[in-house]
């Protein structure tokens, strides 16, 4: 049984090990950069939310009367791309991938620590160009890019925005990297590729869409560019060039992009479930290879963007049906994470309330992406408000709440301490109520007609749009309390000690801040992952 | 039951003066072995280099989509070209593949000099290369060839023309930055191994560099048929 | 009583708009179903496997394949279903009826243009009978716009440098907005208006009141001969261009040794090209029109040479008559044969 002395923080541990601003700015400690990325994007997440704000607030009334036309333009597009790029497509794994895979997989330190390194710099330079692409008067072209309004019609800062998502995406591709050659080459002895926590694997299937995608988003972005800067014809029908050309190139990354900012959280959720039923993730292979499954299917379906743009409906067929097969494995992964339950022993702290609040929401908008797969009713709601409530549901329902789960579960193993718990309840009920309130409304709005991207709309549209602003205002206090507590928690938090949670798993074998090098000596492996009847048979 | 860590002196760099290993002064210090390190380097660069396949694919895949719908002009513009200078810088970076692969052998030997020697070589006909690329581009400015407002072409659309010189200009373009990369990788290859860093037992940079120049080199080989011998039959 | 006061779905007012809401329906009810499932194990099981003791660990559970097995095939088989379905009624969507009522749309920013063949022209409203089968060509001016109509439950992109196409058949006379979906720029949630479904008798009147500018052919044959095309496309084939006499829907040799059909794609192609596209046993000499013709003139032109249809009426009457509809049957596929002098009525299964 366990003693119930005080506990104490570790003397040394990676956040003191050094001090002074260069020691974190020339870090190549994996958990020293993974809190520069925990910063960063946090600081990105504000900035995106707040255009999220403008958006909503004009939306209380049909008439466009808060802000002007190509203002409103911009606050939707400087929404995406920030949210998208600058915060949902590093969150997971550039967080808690750089801290948890080593530690995970019993290693001291990623394959390539000052690649590593590199790669925030790379975000940081990427966000930079985003950020003067912002400030200096703002993009209007919508996230997307789509040519030849964003090559020839927009007056915006489109180059600079082009460029510094490309360069952005070098990050992701660096981090991509660095984990597949990681988690290929430097697992502890005995952990097979079967014993991998299903974090890992979901960071693995990530990784290689990071490394085989991005790519192709950067030479789409580069060709937009080049167009705009010189005038070039590439995607300009006058030249005989095709606009179509560059919708198939944009959506064949940013298709597999969504599950990029899915399948981490689904790894987190996975980590969640078996940690707080204490009990194994019920098929293990099957999470695992579904991971896998995502990812590859996740490549072949990018058409389903276009089934309106003009694409042929043999084609449109084909895609429709690979876009319903690329749904099945998610559906498997929910299903065994309700199995799980089963005879597990529950306990409803605040991580699993965000774990299970993302079976929920995620469920909906897995569903409603079999609405939009089926070719006869995307006609209907393609480009509608439809299509924002179903991956808002799946990037916020689902990628944020992984996102929230993972902060408060691995908080105290990061910070070494406990934040306050019945604060945190209140949060992620907050979150889940507000969540429904401003985005259930939205499939209905898109059903009835509403295109999305509209600054002002017809009248009867209102009543919707103000329960969705509502439920805007609940989830933004609900985001907002995290904030408070969690850094209340650094001064007046109680010492986590090494495993809270009494999970399982290498990474709660360590002090909790961790050492610099995480491991004396590389640990070995012998038991399964989720293996609660052998923790139960040590403690005894 | 895994090895618990306990806190420990943290050193003050991965490279250290004290090797984590004893006499292993090149073994950093996340790994285990050099074996491990090796691995890891290599597969890195494998990884990094399927990246810029896809890369370049999304360029190939545009060039293919326009060749299908615009055979005929891009024929004419392709037949613009220089057929000789392509042709001979084609021979001039095979070549450089092969000072390279030597250079890689050298350093499996532990040979400074002839590892200086070959990595030279690589450089002097990278740049052989790209003077040749300078001159061509300087060519196809003379012609009116470069795309935007003094475009000109005889015997075909010059709007699809055009977009046959914007693919052609930008992909060996970038082609080009590559092979500037790589000029950065082998002085970097050369001063290390100048400066003795390099043994029969440990030059896994030669050989990560080495795998870097053959696909630059395997990118040209594609790029030369696809835009230079289209319809050269006719 | 309550759908009316609280929407959740458009008013169906074509032939398609009942086929989707079916379908939307059965998704509805699988996603609610497997919503339920889903909700009421997890919160059952939170419930009754609640952690009693501290240190409590979950018990074993035998993991059998055959679960795995069935809860994969059954969303298979479910999603299967799903597709067939779905991909039915969007060929449907694709596959306009023989006879139709042309209406051309130029998109631009930020309005529609429509033109009737009898000449009408509108600027974001349209006017349709009911019960007729439609058929929009579409054509954008300078960027990617997208014409939208929710109560019709149809929607198709208006991409730059083509024609895309769309149809419906109105069931209901009223007013039924449209939208532009598909961002356009500074003005996109400006570009919007509503499609008049009129009884027929009143929309022949409408007609009548129409513009006194005459039907798109006969403006298209005043371009032709503004422009010059008669020089060289003389009617009796004697001139340096081929004779456009009946040529449109039928096939065209070309030197590569191709053969395609002359329809509206090609004739745009022809016209905006230079050198023309290369018609066999004629020099490449047809000068480019790009930047002289705009895509309204195009559409004109277009409407012209199909009234050159027959061999015995060269010229089309002069428009503003109702009931003269120079296009007369427009076939959606390019006939074997000599083209339509066949009446309208042909009805085709949805």
């Amino acid at each position: 049984m366990e003693t119930t002395e005080a506990l104490a923080l570790p003397k040394t541990h990676y956040l003191n090990a050094e001090y002074g601003i260069r020691s974190w700015l020339l870090t190549t400690d994996h958990k020293r950069i993974a809190i520069l990325y925990l910063i960063s994007i946090t600081l990105f997440f504000a900035v995106g939310a707040t255009f999220a704000g403008v958006i909503r607030l004009e939306l209380l009334t049909p008439a466009g009367d808060l802000v002007s036309d190509d203002t409103y333009n911009k606050m939707f597009t400087m929404h995406g791309i920030v949210m998208i790029f600058l915060f949902l497509i590093p969150s997971i794994p550039a967080v808690f991938g750089n801290f948890f895979v080593p530690m995970m997989i019993g290693a001291r330190d990623l394959a390539f620590p000052k690649i590593n390194l590199l790669s925030w710099y790379v975000y940081v330079v990427g966000a930079i160009f985003t950020l003067v692409a912002i400030t200096a008067g703002g993009v209007d072209t919508g996230w997307t890019f789509y040519t030849p309004f964003s090559t020839q019609a927009s007056n915006s800062n489109v180059l600079t925005a082009a460029i510094g998502v490309f360069i952005a995406g070098f990050s992701s591709i660096l981090t991509g990297l660095n984990f597949i050659v990681t988690i290929h080459r430097m697992r502890a002895p005995g952990m097979t590729w079967m014993k991998m926590p299903l974090f890992l694997w979901s960071i693995y299937a990530t990784a290689l869409i990071n490394v085989l995608g991005t790519p192709v988003l950067a030479i789409t972005l580069l060709l937009v560019a080049v167009e705009r800067a010189f005038h070039l014809g590439i995607f300009n029908p006058a030249y005989g060039g095709d606009p179509v050309l560059f919708q198939h190139l944009f959506w064949f990354y940013s298709h597999p992009a969504v599950y990029i900012m899915i399948l981490p959280s689904m790894g987190v959720v996975s980590e969640l479930i078996a940690a707080f039923t204490r009990h194994s993730v019920f098929g293990y292979k099957a999470v695992a290879f579904s991971s896998l499954a995502i990812a590859v299917l996740g490549f072949l379906v990018w058409g389903h963007h276009m089934f309106v743009a003009g694409i042929s409906v043999y084609s449109a067929m084909i895609f429709s049906v690979l876009s319903f097969l690329v749904a099945i494995p998610s559906a498997i992964k929910v299903f065994n994470w309700t199995a799980t339950l089963y005879k597990g022993s529950v306990s409803l702290d605040a991580p699993m309330l965000y774990a299970l609040g993302f079976i929920g929401l995620f469920t909906v908008g897995g569903l409603t992406g079999l609405f939009l797969a089926s070719l006869g009713v995307d006609v209907q709601v393609h480009d509608t408000y439809f299509v924002i409530a179903h991956f808002h549901y799946i990037m916020v329902g689902g990628a944020l709440m992984g996102y929230l789960g993972a902060i408060h579960y691995w908080w105290p193993k990061m910070t070494g301490r406990l934040y306050n718990e019945i604060w945190a309840k209140l949060a992620a009920l907050t979150v889940f109520l507000g969540f429904n309130l401003t985005f259930f409304p939205q499939f209905i709005l898109g059903y009835l007609g509403m295109p999305r991207r509209y600054h002002a709309y017809p009248p009867e549209f209102q009543a919707l749009n103000v329960l969705s602003t509502a439920g805007a205002t609940v989830l933004g206090i609900g985001y907002l309390m995290p904030l408070i507590y969690l850094l209340l928690s650094l001064k007046y938090g109680r010492v986590a000690g090494p495993n809270p949670w009494k999970a399982t798993g290498l990474e709660w074998q360590t002090p909790s801040p961790p050492p610099t090098f995480n491991f004396d000596r590389t640990p070995i492996v012998t038991k399964p992952p989720y293996s609660y009847e052998q923790q139960e048979a040590d403690l005894a | 039951m895994p090895d618990v860590a306990s806190p420990q002196e943290p050193p003050t760099s991965h490279v250290s003066q004290t090797p984590h290993v004893p006499g292993e002064p090149h073994l950093m210090h996340h790994f285990d072995d050099m074996e491990q390190q090796r691995e890891t380097a290599t597969l890195g660069m494998w990884v990094f280099l399927v990246t810029e396949v896809l890369f370049f694919g999304g360029l190939f895949a545009a060039y293919m989509i326009y060749r299908v719908w615009y055979p005929t002009t891009f024929g004419v513009a392709s037949r613009q070209l220089n057929i000789y200078s392509g042709a001979g810088m084609t021979v001039v970076l095979i070549t450089s593949s092969l000072t390279m692969a030597m250079a890689v052998h050298a350093a499996a030997q532990g040979l400074r000099r002839r590892i200086m020697g070959f990595l030279g070589l690589t450089l002097f006909l990278g740049i052989v290369f790209v003077a040749l690329k300078g001159m061509e581009y300087y060519h196809e400015y003379l012609e009116h060839h470069i795309p935007g407002h003094g475009f000109q072409i005889v015997g075909a659309d010059p709007n699809h023309a055009q977009i046959f010189f914007s693919l052609y200009f930008i992909m060996t373009g970038l082609h080009a930055l590559h092979m500037f990369i790589g000029f950065g990788l082998l002085l970097t290859m050369m001063y290390m191994a100048w400066r003795n860093y390099f043994s029969a037992k440990w030059h896994t940079p030669v050989e990560v560099a080495g795998l870097y120049w053959h696909f630059v080199d395997i990118i040209w080989i594609f790029l030369f048929p696809l835009l230079y011998l289209v319809d050269r039959h006719r | 009583m309550w759908p009316r006061l609280f929407p959740l779905f458009p008013q169906e007012a074509s032939t398609m708009a009942g086929r989707v809401d079916a379908l939307y329906f059965f998704l509805i009810g699988v996603s609610a179903f497997f919503i339920v499932l889903i909700a009421s194990l997890v919160v059952y099981f939170t419930f009754r496997y609640r952690r009693r003791q501290r240190d409590e660990i979950g018990r074993p559970v035998t993991a059998g394949y055959t679960l795995e097995v069935v809860w994969t095939v059954i969303p298979v088989l479910l999603t299967m279903v799903m597709f067939f379905w779905a991909a039915n009624v969007y060929f449907s969507m694709a596959s306009p009826p023989l006879d139709t009522l042309d209406v051309y749309v130029v998109a631009k920013q930020w309005m529609f243009k429509f033109q009737q063949p009898g000449g009408q022209r509108e600027i974001d409203e349209l006017h349709v009978p009911v019960g007729r089968a439609v058929r929009l060509t579409m054509a954008s001016e300078d960027v990617i716009h997208d014409l939208y109509i929710p109560a019709f439950r149809i929607k198709a992109d208006i991409v730059p440098g083509r024609y895309t196409t769309m149809w419906f058949t109105a069931t209901k006379p009223g007013s039924y907005h449209f939208f532009c979906a598909q961002y356009c720029g500074t003005k996109h949630s400006g570009m919007t208006g509503q499609v008049v479904v009129m009884k027929p008798a009143d929309y022949e009147a409408w007609l009548a009141g129409g513009s006194g500018e005459g039907s798109m052919a006969s403006q298209g044959e005043k371009l032709f001969q503004d422009l010059g095309c008669i020089t060289c496309h003389q009617m009796d084939g004697q001139g340096r261009g081929p004779s456009l006499q009946g040529l449109y829907g039928h096939q065209v040799q070309l030197t590569t040794g191709q053969a395609v059909t002359a329809d509206d794609a090609y004739l745009r192609t022809c016209i905006l090209t230079p050198g023309g596209t290369g018609v066999a046993g004629y020099q490449p000499i047809m000068p480019s029109f790009q930047g002289v013709v705009s895509e309204d003139q195009l559409l004109q032109l277009i409407e012209y040479i199909k009234s050159l249809a027959s061999a015995a009426a060269p010229t089309t009457p002069q428009g503003g008559r109702p009931g003269s509809r120079p296009g007369e049957t427009h076939q959606a596929q390019p006939p074997q044969g000599p083209t339509p002098k066949t009446p309208p009525a042909k009805k085709q299964p949805q």
